[in-house]
């Protein structure tokens, strides 16, 4: 290792102690450790010895700058707080001194030392330990350059749905094309199935349609509709995705959307999808009417044809003869640099609660269910109705947190069920004039102009009864209650037990991942949380990223979130993706992991072990090999490795001896260690 | 198949018909019941009411003559539901909460005894009969499908709650006793409060309340449709059964809704007489409701109108959890 | 409260009980964190409520569990110790199987009962009569013995509708449901050794 003067083994290292205020002074003697390394690692290189009160401010960082010129330093070495907040800066300061930035060594004795003890003596002592460890380290850096990878400059969004459009037409409008993948038969997802939204009252689909008709037609959006995600390979920047693209049974290309094969159409299927099994659609279907893209598909597991051979009404009354019942999926390979996940959520089934009579008693409804009742363009036409289809209720009973906020369900809180089940107080006070009762815990109105609304509804007398509902029980058992239903709770602002009758039940049914999320997941290669949601990089200050680079999350993929949050998440998403797109080319960390050929046996344990697939088998020159820009820099491989031909740059072997050898230097006697008071 | 068998005091004296009905099914069942030798009484819900650590060594002291006695079996089957619970739990604590072991166990050694946590599994009868033997075996033996008995099943809580074993798959949703009254061939009534407390031993101390819950399931069970009710604790049988004359008084009602236990339906399907099942002890007389027995339902006459248009709204799908090959 | 059962007043003319004094909060915790080791305790409820809304003996209750729970955790432990919901309890364990936090409610007021009555809270508790009274005959014969207890119990607080229960019991006795006699226990002596032991392990409460 030749130093910056050119003589061979000789390096000239600096040694920055920080007193980081009294966060290490206080318990550190910072002098006392910048002395000490002065007067005792002179063997080891080091020419200058400093200690300052804030090494990371400007002034601090220019210390170090000016040393490097000054004293033709080729090895730094801070003794300062973790390099996870801190690192970065220090290697700025070291690049632009003109030194390579990996040459430049931390030692937190901040996290590792005076945080973790008030006994000054042995901190001094170890703060000396962690600075000629350092020391010993550095000398072992070999210059590194980052990894720089072209960044293809289209995207794949996955889900259809509000954050998912708009993620899509951020990006699209910034001039790069997306390949927008949905797997129902039209983009919209659950917003579509919605009637007015909160807190403004908004409609639904008067506010969403204008982005889908966006989406469907912006000449940066490719619309993939009725397909799913096949396959994923690939890194950040070249992401390599096979897609199946579902029979439609209908030649797009001639289709013009008039809706006549769903008129002709014989077969009536419950619409377990869109309507949440209470209305109906036939066999050959567009979602809703609004449905973009336009184009209906046919469901063959209902189709008549399929099943008998028969009927072919929709193929005789196409004009454009656009119906092709020998269609096939197909498969497509999109390559992409980016991802964005915006796959949604499923509702919680509420059969797993049978004290709530959903299933078995006719007048409860799911919160799903009742904006579908609600809903204009719904199964009622909007009329907020019994079971029988006909009778309004002249009484509601709202229940919140079902399956919520519960150790058997989900401990969590979906968030947006108490502003929906006022919201619903709302619509059927105004609609029906029915007596509305809502059952809560605690009422979650916490954004923008959410509890305006709370007042509201308050004004509207609603009567709202502090109580988990107990059980939900058929009023024909009781007295002269038939036809109705009894909810028994216990008013715990009054701490009494009610029983009161009502004609129609609505569940606050929770939001749960989507059932297959973990198949997503491990497709895309990232990582979920302990109740199923896609986990982000940082829960606060990095929300729409993953520890994947190049996959992106948005809206409530990430966990339940109401609509302004999910927008916000798929515009935050589009800016990182184009953020990256606009660099055209990425610099990655050279912290990477990097096989010898020469040393590799061709035994492929690596192979199995890297858990980002970043290994893979040359069978021509029968080796294993790191693919760099995939590799995070874990250090699995390095270990698991038998013939030690992994070596990590920036970790290798030489370097962490080194760095024990330092630490174990510094002899640490018993009779200085005092028991540290209790 | 050998069990220990834990009778308890009620299946002795106010719930005897449940013995009998449960000595006479066994053979046919391929069961063979020992009664535990000397047993005490379990305390009920009573002896816990006054001291903790007792009532555990007490309810400790049957779960160790269980493990001692030797019939090739460690299985321990309760048929009350409180005997069960306390039991089940005294067995499961024992295991999970070591300070409470070393002393029931140091207890149970002034007498000379010793229960070892996990020695003895405790099962219910009926969590024994739907879950070990299966309703379909039950059905098999069966001599007398019991067709046109409209019967409810009623469990009461403690069989279902608080279940530290995990024998059942949902409390307040079980599918048991329905099996067991599908494979007699009776016609099995939807009964919703069928998991609904019965009062347990209210009657002695707040006899107004316990009579209103006990109105409420009789009301219930005959708006349901039911000729009779099937149970499986001697208590909710006694409460239904005995207290239902106060009740009808209290209420002003005339019902006779008489309620059996499960294990004696079971022997009417397999042919056995009423008297050897215990029939015939229950205060609100069965009498009625098992001569409907071999009557056959006439079909309802077709209807010629056309039906209105639908316009209901469809409900969402239940899996069927029972019934495919019953 | 209006429809709260009263516990009935002393008699004129008995000695007055000795002064009671209601145990620590500190002390409760600790007895309920022995109850339910390792498990949800009550400072996990968040009050929704659940376990009052499924009590069948709720419109009799002056507490709701929950309330109680709310009450030991304010520090006001005469008013639980005097309270008559643990008596009230028939052990459905709805409130157990239904607790969103899986707090394991009914062996909590197991406890509640224990503690009361060994707190001297319980002098004319029908309720804790009637397991005296049973309590009475495990004691001495191993195994319950119905006509001894209720007659014991009838006694001490005579049924609202006399009548209508000797029809009952005497329709019992007619089917053989109701035996005349106790019936005793062979290891007897062995009980009552087990017994005695046990309860001086018990926790002084």
């Amino acid at each position: 290792m030749t130093n910056s003067n050119g003589k061979e083994g000789d390096h000239r290292v600096g040694v920055y102690v920080c007193h980081c205020g009294s966060n290490i002074a206080g318990v550190v003697n910072v002098y006392e450790v910048a002395k000490w390394a002065q007067e005792n690692l002179g063997a080891q290189g080091v020419v200058v010895a400093k200690e300052y009160k804030f090494m990371c401010s400007s002034l601090g960082q220019k210390l170090i700058e000016e040393d490097i010129q000054k004293e033709k330093l080729d090895r730094v070495v801070v003794a300062a707080c973790s390099p996870h907040l801190h690192e970065k800066t220090f290697r700025g300061a070291v690049a632009r001194a003109g030194l390579n930035p990996y040459l430049c060594e931390m030692a937190s004795v901040r996290e590792q030392v005076s945080w973790v003890t008030s006994d000054q003596t042995a901190a001094t002592e170890k703060a000396k330990a962690m600075v000629a460890g350092a020391v010993a380290r550095v000398r072992q850096h070999e210059p590194l350059e980052s990894i720089h990878v072209p960044i293809n400059s289209s995207t794949l969004v996955v889900g259809g749905g509000i954050a998912g459009i708009q993620a899509s037409l951020e990006i699209a409008n910034s001039g790069f094309h997306v390949y927008l993948v949905e797997r129902e038969p039209s983009i919209g997802g659950h917003m579509a199935q919605f009637d007015k939204t909160f807190p403004t009252l908004d409609c639904a689909a008067c506010i969403l349609t204008p982005r889908m008709s966006e989406a469907g037609m912006h000449p940066n959006i490719e619309l993939l509709t009725w397909s799913e995600i096949e396959n994923v390979e690939g890194y950040l920047g070249n992401y390599t995705v096979t897609v199946r693209k579902k029979a439609r049974y209908v030649d797009t290309s001639l289709c013009t959307g008039c809706g006549i094969c769903q008129q002709k159409c014989p077969k009536k299927v419950i619409d377990d999808q869109f309507e949440v099994g209470l209305g109906y659609r036939k066999a050959i279907y567009t979602p809703f009417e609004q449905a973009v893209p336009k184009f209906p598909v046919l469901d063959k597991d209902n189709c008549i044809f399929f099943k008998k051979g028969t009927c072919r009404a929709c193929e005789k009354f196409c004009a454009p003869g656009a119906i092709k019942l020998d269609d096939k999926d197909e498969a497509i390979t999109l390559n992409v640099g980016n991802v964005i996940l915006a796959t949604g959520y499923d509702m919680f089934d509420a059969r797993r609660i049978p004290r709530y009579g959903y299933g078995t008693l006719p007048n409860v409804f799911t919160s799903l269910e009742f904006e579908r009742m609600c809903n204009a363009a719904g199964p009622t036409n909007g009329a907020i109705v019994l079971r029988d289809g006909k009778t309004p209720p002249k009484s509601v009973g709202i229940i919140h947190c079902v399956g919520s906020r519960d150790h058997k369900y989900n401990t969590y809180c979906s968030s947006i069920c108490c502003m929906q089940s006022l919201k619903f107080a709302h619509l059927v006070k105004e609609r029906t004039g029915a007596d509305v009762y809502n059952f809560y815990i605690d009422m979650r109105t916490a954004a923008k102009d959410y509890d305006e609304f709370y007042q509201k509804v308050l004004e509207e007398g609603t009567n709202l009864i502090r109580g988990k509902v107990a059980e939900v029980i058929d009023g024909g058992l009781f007295d002269e209650k038939a036809g109705q239903l009894i909810i028994q709770v216990e008013d715990t602002l009054i701490g009494k037990q009610r029983r009161i009758p009502v004609d129609m039940v609505i569940l606050a049914i929770g939001l749960e991942p989507k059932r297959d999320a973990g198949n997503v997941a491990h497709q895309f290669g990232i990582s979920r949380g302990a109740n199923g949601w896609f986990t982000e990089k940082h829960p606060k200050l990095d929300p729409v990223a993953t520890m994947t680079d190049g996959i992106f999350i948005a809206g409530c993929a990430a966990g339940p979130k109401d609509i302004p949050a999910s927008v916000s998440q798929g515009s935050a998403a589009a800016a990182r993706v184009v953020s990256y797109i606009q660099q055209k080319e990425l610099s990655l960390e050279p912290v990477r992991a990097y096989i010898n050929a020469e040393q590799c046996s061709g035994c492929r344990i690596c192979n199995g072990l890297c858990p980002f697939h970043a290994i893979s088998f040359d069978e021509v020159k029968m080796v294993s090999e790191v693919h760099q820009a995939l590799c995070q820099g874990c250090g699995t491989c390095v270990a698991a490795c038998p013939a030690g031909a992994v070596t990590g740059s920036g970790f290798t072997n030489q370097q962490v001896l080194a760095q024990i050898e330092g630490l174990l230097s510094v002899p640490i006697y018993p009779e200085i260690l005092q028991p540290v008071a209790a | 198949m050998k069990y220990l068998f834990y009778p308890g005091c009620s299946l002795h004296s106010s719930s005897s018909a449940y013995l009998d009905s449960l000595i006479a099914i066994q053979g046919k069942l391929g069961l063979e019941f020992s009664e535990v030798e000397d047993w005490n009484c379990c305390g009920a819900n009573e002896y816990i009411a006054l001291h903790r650590i007792p009532s555990y060594a007490l309810i400790a002291r049957n779960l160790a003559l269980a493990e001692q006695q030797v019939n090739g079996s460690n299985t321990l089957v309760a048929a009350c539901s409180a005997c069960y619970v306390n039991l089940a739990r005294t067995a499961k604590y024992m295991g999970t909460d070591k300070e409470l072991n070393t002393r029931v166990n140091d207890a149970l050694a002034a007498g000379g005894m010793h229960y070892t946590p996990g020695s003895v599994e405790v099962r219910h009868i009926l969590d024994l009969m739907c879950n070990k033997l299966g309703a379909c075996k039950v059905k098999k033996l069966v001599e007398r499908p019991l067709t046109g008995l409209r019967v409810a099943p009623y469990y009461g809580c403690m069989v279902l709650r608080p279940d530290p074993d995990k024998r059942w798959r949902d409390p307040e949703s079980p599918t048991a006793l329905e099996e067991l009254i599908l494979a007699t061939g009776a016609e099995l009534i939807d009964f919703p409060l069928r998991t609904h407390c019965c009062s347990g031993h209210m009657p002695q101390i707040n006899t107004e309340t316990s009579l209103d819950l006990i109105h409420r399931l009789v009301e219930g069970a005959v708006q349901s449709g039911a000729d009779l009710l099937i149970t499986t604790c001697p208590l909710c049988q006694l409460n239904i059964d005995g207290y239902q004359a106060e009740m009808n008084k209290q209420f002003g009602t005339s019902h006779k809704m008489p309620i059996l236990f499960f294990t004696q339906l079971i022997g009417l399907a397999f042919g056995l007489s009423p008297k050897s099942l215990g029939i015939g002890k229950e205060i609100t007389s069965a009498a009625q409701a098992l001569a409907r027995i071999g009557v056959k339902v006439e079909p309802e006459p077709p209807v010629l109108k056309r039906p209105p248009k639908d316009q209901r709204l469809p409900m969402p799908h239940m899996p069927k959890p029972y019934g495919d090959d019953l | 409260m209006a429809n709260v059962s009263p516990v009935p007043q002393e008699k004129v003319g008995k000695a007055s009980p000795p002064p009671r004094t209601p145990p620590s909060q500190a002390s409760v915790l600790e007895f309920f964190r022995t109850i339910s080791p390792g498990l949800p305790q009550i400072e996990f409820c968040i009050q929704c409520g659940s376990c009052g809304g499924s009590c069948p003996a709720a419109a009799l209750l002056d507490h709701t569990p929950r309330r109680l729970f709310a009450l030991i955790r304010a520090g006001e432990m005469e008013d639980v110790l005097q309270s008559n919901t643990p008596w009230y309890c028939v052990s459905c364990y709805f409130c157990m199987v239904r607790c969103p936090q899986e707090i394991h409610i009914t062996d909590l007021m197991y406890g509640l009962k224990t503690l009361a009555y060994q707190r001297g809270y319980t002098r004319n508790n029908k309720a804790t009569h009637l397991s005296k009274v049973f309590a009475g005959y495990i004691e001495h014969y191993g195994r319950s013995f119905e006509l001894g207890i209720a007659a014991r119990h009838y006694l001490r607080h005579p049924p609202a509708n006399l009548v209508g229960t000797a029809k009952m019991g005497s329709a019992m006795f007619f089917k053989g449901r109701l035996h005349l006699r106790p019936e005793k226990i062979s290891g007897m002596t062995q009980l009552q050794k087990i017994l005695q032991r046990a309860k001086e392990l018990e926790t002084a409460l």
